[in-house]
């Protein structure tokens, strides 16, 4: 008997690569068509308002109704040239999909979907839409090759920029190579995105990192435009005692290794606890899963309703049998010389905060074990103070560890100066899509600087004005 | 429990729903299957003259996802043997008196040949014929089908040689590829035909295929034009129907239609029975997904007719006819405007650039409050006074009852064209015309 149609495949158990593979499942031409054809072709329609990057998204499904699934393609890329990444991983829940007309009426579109169906099809058949523009002799350098870096580089060179992104990493595309999960997003579609982007003409210099191999001072000197776009750091301390016992990781290591490292070597506890309470916990405790570790555990301070991760990788993080320990507050890490055991207070909630978020306040004399052989730290990450305060050497002003930026081009008090990515979101998601669009404001913001009068073409127009 | 009982000119079936003369019906061994499924009666597949078929034979059209909203073929009429035809009509009337078995016919147009076959097929026991005037392709090109057809002379000339020798009731199914299909109709009660029967196919191409160049259908990399059927057509059989039903020379006679064109639902076989059909013939649905659909053609059909109090079928055939007039009889001082509501409004405002677009822009994008609660995005309200109610905008709304067409105060003379020519033909100049639109109140935005 044909097993059930879902939207997801069944991960084959049999081997870890099995269970790593990419999760959802793309569209059939059939599916596609029909999913397609659904679309009501809005006027002025919700979903390009809300997608970060305001993909003309009536227009591409359209396309992929009419059989021009090129077209559609390129549509998608011209206002996002990280499309493929986005079709997976963005919360279209939030973003398009849930702004769609449709959710009133029965069901919406999955446009999420239907876009990773034309930027397969790109992909499937090798399809180049853009070229570097003639050089206009300008020099950008640009810090950081994560999704506002590429998005940022790409556009540029598009207009004939001389552009030098500067990674420290080995691997080109931040967060989208080393970050998500690979059964969300296979490293490859991260990868080939970075190739699109060097294909344009943008010179990718991996292994170099500001401030080290580099000085912010010469970048600032021999270029006319700079972009920092460097996102955060390390997951930080816990700031509890014996948090440097052997078993305690950080959580985006962790997820690192299962994209670049042989998965049969990672080494994966048997009893796992994750502290936090973000998508990127539910993302350490189903990895831990995958890699075979029968006890998973989030413990998290505040209770689901104040819960950060999207209520659909709670659903996902449940179904892969994962337990979430609410209104836990970690105190202690034990052990002799490894982790055995995770002491833990229990805590009720309190008056909002300044976030709106319950306050928790730890219960009297509530303490209580959970034995545990590894601990990995979800809880957010590091802000960069060392490139901080070499840029306030240059007048860039940073707040709460974030780069200050006027949000309508990115700029910086330094006028050579921009910024992009998760470095400059002190409020609001850090999601790809709105780093890629981040890019592409800071990169009009420097064409417009640059080339006051040739920068009138539409790609580069302010996004928000559409 | 309604009646559908049917009874056409005197042939008599349990239920209007007939097998076209058409594929389904091709053979003793189908005809018997879709009776034993519930059919009331069958039009067999056209026998009569010597032919040979061709693969490809169908083509359809497909929109938006959904299958066959048309369907197009290159058959022709029956490639079996006269003979072995009539063993099998024979043989299906015995298993099955109280079906309606027609036998539709056609053959080369001389007298000898046309009563030749009659007499023969009457031996059957089958309780009437079917001329067919109307097959678009491969026959018409020998002088047969719509050739036969599209010349009211000869209509009524073969007519009257069938009508002359035939004891049973002979029906007369018109070609619709023909501009004035009461011309025929005339001429085929002229000849004497107790009923006639409409739609048959349209001529069509159904489409190029992109690749290859080929059309569609392609008979190794040829095609020709074939003829068109399924629910795309519904609406041109409408018409048709409309025009003979009301046609006056045909109602003098009383003439029964059997209704065909684009019928796949009880719903549908409603309509043509409402413009004057007292049976309906189907194909294409046939075609699609089998003989079974009859569950609920008679189910739906019975459930309406309970539901509406009418007993039997004649209770409401051509219910619907002192409904059809002609544009100059229209009420020019009829007023509709589009209604708006907005607590079923989705917002895609497909009603605004539908209006702004192609029609009479009256609808503005509007930002507005409703409950309370403020609305992110703006709201497509009518400008009523600018509304000509052409209903576009109706038609594109995807919510079912949120725009309504809703009759207002026109304050113009409850007149119709052809009142006001005949009262007032200085209107036939543009100077009167602004001066009587004036007058009348008749506001052109």
């Amino acid at each position: 008997m044909k097993p059930e149609k879902t939207t997801r495949q069944q991960a084959d158990e049999s081997s870890i690569e099995g269970r790593f593979k990419e999760l959802n499942l793309p569209f059939n031409d059939r599916e596609a068509l029909l999913e397609s054809n659904r679309c009501l072709y809005c006027y002025d329609a919700p979903c390009i308002v809300a997608c970060p990057t305001h993909i003309d998204i009536p227009t591409f499904i359209r396309k992929i109704s009419s059989g021009n699934v090129k077209g559609s393609a390129k549509t998608i890329l011209e206002s996002n040239l990280l499309g493929a990444t986005c079709s997976r991983v963005c919360p279209v829940q939030e973003l398009c999909e849930g702004a769609c007309v449709l959710n009133e009426d029965h069901k919406p579109i999955n446009i999420g979907r239907l876009q990773r169906h034309a930027m397969d099809f790109a992909d499937k058949n090798k399809l180049n839409f853009f070229q570097r523009g003639n050089p206009n002799g300008l020099r950008v350098a640009i810090v950081g090759a994560g999704p506002a870096g590429l998005s940022c580089a790409g556009e540029l060179a598009k207009l004939g920029f001389e552009v030098i992104c500067f990674e420290k990493r080995p691997l080109s595309g931040g967060l989208d190579t080393y970050g998500i999960v690979v059964f969300r997003e296979p490293v490859e579609i991260s990868l080939k995105e970075v190739q699109m982007i060097e294909e344009l003409g943008v010179d990718m210099r991996n292994g170099v990192e500001i401030g080290k191999d580099l000085l912010l001072s010469d970048l600032v000197e021999d270029y006319d435009a700079v972009l920092i776009s460097i996102g955060l750091g390390k997951v930080p301390n816990l700031s509890i005692a014996g948090e440097d016992k052997e078993g305690v990781f950080d959580g985006l290591e962790f997820i690192e290794q299962t994209k670049v490292k042989d998965l049969k070597t990672i080494k994966c506890g048997s009893k796992v606890v994750v502290i936090g309470g973000g998508n990127t916990a539910i993302d350490c405790a189903t990895i831990a899963r995958r890699l075979g570790a029968p006890d998973v555990t989030i413990v998290y301070r505040r209770s689901q309703f104040e819960m950060p991760a999207y209520e659909f990788e709670c659903e996902f993080a449940l179904k892969e049998g994962v337990r979430i320990q609410f209104l836990t507050n970690p105190v202690e890490v034990e052990g002799k010389d490894k982790v055995e055991k995770l002491k833990c207070a229990r805590v009720e909630l309190g008056p909002p905060d300044l976030s709106g978020r319950r306050t928790p306040r730890v219960i009297a004399d509530s303490l209580f074990d959970i034995p545990c052989d590894m601990v990995i730290k979800a809880i957010g990450q590091e802000k960069p103070y060392d490139l901080l305060s070499e840029l306030k050497k240059f007048g860039v002003q940073e707040q709460n560890g974030y780069i200050v930026v006027d949000p309508k081009t990115n700029g910086t008090s330094n006028p050579k100066i921009f910024a992009a990515g998760d470095c400059i979101r002190h409020k609001g998601e850090a999601l790809t899509v709105v780093a890629v669009q981040d890019g592409k404001i800071a990169a009009a913001s420097i064409a417009k600087m640059l080339l006051p009068s040739k920068t009138n073409g539409k790609k580069t127009q302010p996004p928000g004005t559409r | 429990m309604a009646d559908l009982k049917t009874n056409f000119c005197g042939i008599r079936s349990p239920n209007p729903f007939w097998l076209a003369s058409a594929p389904p019906s091709n053979s003793g061994y189908q005809v018997q299957k879709a009776f034993e499924q519930g059919w009331g009666g069958a039009v067999w597949k056209t026998i009569g003259a010597p032919v040979l078929n061709v693969s490809n034979r169908y083509a359809t059209i497909d929109y938006k996802g959904t299958k066959i909203i048309g369907l197009n073929n290159v058959e022709l009429i029956s490639d079996r043997p006269v003979e072995v035809n009539l063993k099998e009509m024979k043989e299906v009337k015995r298993n099955f008196p109280n079906h309606a078995v027609i036998a539709s016919i056609m053959v080369e147009s001389t007298k000898e040949a046309w009563q030749e076959i009659i007499k023969r097929t009457e031996d059957t026991g089958i309780d009437g014929f079917e001329l067919n005037f109307g097959c678009p392709h491969g026959m018409s090109e020998r002088g047969m089908g719509s050739a036969m057809g599209q010349v009211p002379d000869y209509t009524c000339m073969v007519t009257e040689w069938a009508v002359s020798v035939a004891t049973k009731p002979v029906i007369v199914k018109l070609t619709p590829n023909i501009t004035d299909i009461t011309l025929p109709a005339r001429a085929a009660v002229k000849g004497g035909a107790p009923a006639l029967s409409l739609i048959n196919t349209l001529n069509s191409i159904m489409g190029v295929d992109l690749n290859t160049f080929d059309i569609k259908p392609s008979v190794g990399g040829k095609g020709s034009h074939g003829g068109y059927a399924g629910p795309a057509v519904k609406p041109i059989a409408l018409h048709m129907l409309s025009a003979i039903a009301l046609d006056e020379e045909v109602r003098k006679r009383t003439v029964p239609i059997s209704g065909i064109g684009g019928i796949e639902t009880w719903q549908d076989a409603v309509e043509f029975m409402l413009l004057g059909a007292t049976s309906v013939q189907i194909c294409t649905a046939v075609m699609h997904y089998g003989f079974r659909i009859i569950e609920d053609l008679i189910d739906g059909m019975s459930n309406w007719m309970d539901e509406r109090g009418f007993k039997t079928i004649e209770d409401f055939i051509g219910k619907s006819l002192p409904k059809v007039s002609s544009f100059g009889d229209l009420d020019l001082g009829f007023q509709s405007v589009a209604r708006i509501d907005h607590n079923k409004c989705i917002q895609c405002n497909l009603c605004f650039i539908a209006c702004n677009d192609a029609a009479h822009q009256c609808i503005d994008l509007t930002t507005m409050k409703l409950n309370g609660n403020p609305m992110e995005r703006p709201l497509p309200v009518v400008r009523e006074n600018d509304c000509v109610g052409c209903a576009l905008c109706s038609a594109v709304c995807p919510v079912p009852d949120c725009i309504t067409m809703v009759e207002v105060e026109s304050n113009r003379p409850h007149t119709t064209w052809n009142q006001l020519i005949s009262e007032k033909p200085e209107v036939l100049a543009w100077d009167a015309m602004n001066e009587y639109r004036k007058k009348a109140n008749f506001h052109i935005h």
